[in-house]
């Protein structure tokens, strides 16, 4: 319950005092018809075509879309692991394409990555491994220290500095990845698929770790996954990448409650429930009987609220059976839908405008259990 | 039996040996390793790319590992008096020595170097190392247990190479073993020096291999 409320508590808070933090805070990410071609041997492969993007301080924002979308290019532009073909990428306002040596790691210690394999040095430990941001800074020795104790107090590793990552779990090797980007104190993360190679209960541990960071340092965190949950879970906003182009983009309820795109639909496609089968194959498209019973689907886009006593009232007498509910609480908002089965005396069209859209599936007999 | 003055010589020819492989593997590691290091990130997507330089520098490695050593040894006598001063001696065979092993070294930890994972040296790029901090912290340290036993086969087929050197009269066990053993037909000093040469490669196999197995298991 608490997590709910944070999270419709920060979604609302996003929503109204965005374009103001984007001016005050640290941590903005801006794209400009950002354009990205990569050129091989084999061929030409545009990557990444025209996209224009805000990314807000604070916020988490989603990136999703298929394989070879073009996700990870996107997300590398930022630290410019990659250098864009075409187009501006602004952080903080200032245009980093023509960064040298020194302004790039600077700019690296202001923005922090993980990735999907952790990418640990196995040569050295784990104070080790989280330290070097530090020491490749010049800090004093007494200072990395201190910071690497905190980083690994933060991602709950206090007791294993002295190991080397091969001794650990996936969840503790994304811990000390996670360490090893936030030591600089860097103002945005990038994360690459970072919960990909993790089982569900650890991938939920390391998401709760990051929304944490989120909200304890005020850290901008840019997120890449193929799992819609995570989104559901800790974003704010989500883009969807189709072949290069931004397909849509906007918050995570939004765009989960009321797809604009065939990408989106795709992406989202196993988050739905199809009607059970014995439903299904009795269905009819319309009525034969005036004792038949309706099937009616309410979906729910974020702006209604499923309410139950008004469903009742507007049944009457008659029954009213859930055959089949799907409604997930997302930034406070309920997405989904449901099914009902109305009674020979309800007409469909009395539920119109108690949910975002309404639509009748079909008719079945009445006499089934 | 060995008489004391032969067992005098396989002493000193045990020392000569001593002094010829390990200067020579020591000059091989000290230029090897920053050749290795120059191949790999000035290659296709190294971080340093330089084509031509790279094509260039990997000819000369080629080339200087085509040459048999007994043949290295004699076309490199103009330049082991220039820079040993002497084209007799130990310090004569150290130059061609060095010469042909700090190729073959190189080549091998430069296998080493390429295994290196890709996503590490993205990942210090991405915490803001320079080049020289992920020549240092990624790659050499990552790379060591290979170049750790491409060390130890470098050193061993040295020792076999050594035993040219008494070509240019620089002593050394194999020299022992073909003048006395092969052109004076004395088997017992020939089954002696190959006793000490069978216990010295052990000797180094085994080192090279224990350290490999510790870097590993960490
Ligand atoms: N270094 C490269 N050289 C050539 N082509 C590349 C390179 N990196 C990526 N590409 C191509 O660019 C396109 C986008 O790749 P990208 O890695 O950004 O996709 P992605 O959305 O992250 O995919 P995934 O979900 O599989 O990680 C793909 O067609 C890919 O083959
Ligand atoms: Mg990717």
């Amino acid at each position: 319950m608490a997590g709910a409320s944070a999270i419709l508590h920060r979604g609302a808070a996003v929503d109204a005092a965005a374009p103001a933090a984007a001016i005050r805070k640290a941590g903005t990410v801006r794209l400009e018809g950002l354009g990205k071609t990569y050129v091989s041997a084999a061929g030409k492969v545009v990557a990444l075509n025209a996209i224009d993007l805000d990314i807000c301080a604070g916020e988490i924002f989603g990136i999703i879309g298929r394989s070879g979308a073009g996700k990870s290019s996107l997300l590398r532009t930022i630290n410019r692991l990659e250098q864009p073909s075409s187009g501006r990428v602004l952080i903080d306002g200032q245009d980093i394409s023509g960064l040298d040596e020194t302004g790039l790691v600077a700019l690296r210690r202001r923005v922090g990555m993980i990735f999907q394999h952790f990418n640990l040095l196995s040569a050295k430990t784990v104070r080790e491994n989280v330290a070097l941001p530090l020491r490749v800074a010049g800090l004093p020795a007494a200072e990395i220290a201190r910071r690497v104790e905190q980083a690994l107090g933060l991602v709950g590793l206090s007791g294993k500095g002295e190991s080397y990552p091969s001794r650990l779990s996936g969840g503790q090797k994304q811990r000390v990845g996670i360490a090893r980007a936030l030591v600089s104190r860097p103002e945005i993360l990038l994360c690459d698929e970072a919960t990909s190679a993790l089982d569900p209960e650890t991938t939920g541990a390391i998401l709760r770790l990051l929304r944490d960071i989120n909200q304890r340092l005020g850290l901008t965190i840019v997120l890449i996954t193929h799992e819609m949950s995570v989104i559901r879970e800790i974003c704010d906003r989500v883009l969807v990448l189709e072949r290069g182009e931004l397909a849509e983009e906007g918050p995570v309820w939004q765009v989960f409650g009321a797809p604009q795109h065939d990408a989106t639909r795709a992406l989202l496609q196993p988050l739905q429930h199809a009607l059970p089968e014995d439903l299904a194959c009795r269905l009819r498209k319309d009525r034969r009987d005036p004792q038949d019973h309706a099937i009616v689907e309410l979906g729910f886009a974020g702006l209604a609220v499923p309410d139950l006593a008004r469903l009742a009232r507007l049944a009457g007498d008659g029954p009213l059976r859930l055959v089949l509910s799907q409604i997930d609480r997302i930034q406070g908002r309920a997405i989904g839908k449901i099914v009902l089965a109305l009674g020979p005396m309800t007409q469909p069209d009395a539920f119109a405008g108690v949910s975002d859209s309404m639509r009748v599936l079909g008719y079945v007999d009445s006499t089934d259990g | 039996m060995l008489t004391a003055q032969m067992v005098d010589r396989l002493q000193q020819a045990f020392w000569d040996t001593l002094v010829m492989v390990s200067v020579s593997a020591g000059v091989a590691v000290a230029l090897g390793i920053p050749l290795a290091v120059f191949l790999v990130v000035s290659g296709p997507g190294g971080f340093l790319a330089a084509p031509r330089l790279n094509r260039a520098v990997g000819w000369l490695v080629n080339g200087f590992r085509a040459v048999p050593f007994i043949v290295l040894l004699v076309a490199l006598i103009p330049f082991t008096r220039l820079v040993a001063g002497t084209t007799i001696g130990v310090w004569a065979a150290i130059v061609p020595l060095a010469v042909s092993a700090t190729p073959f070294f190189a080549r091998i930890a430069e296998v080493s170097l390429r295994e290196v994972d890709p996503g590490l040296v993205e990942a210090a790029q991405s915490i803001g190392c320079r080049r020289w901090d992920i020549v240092r912290h990624v790659l050499l340290p990552e790379a060591l247990p290979g170049i750790v036993g491409g060390f130890t086969i470098t050193v061993v087929s040295m020792i076999g190479a050594s035993a040219m050197a008494g070509a240019v009269g620089a002593g050394g066990l194999g020299d022992v073993a073909i003048r006395y053993g092969y052109q004076r037909f004395d088997t017992t000093v020939m089954l002696v020096v190959i006793a000490i040469l069978i216990l010295l490669v052990s000797a180094v196999q085994f080192t090279g291999d224990l350290a490999v197995r510790r870097l590993k298991v960490r």
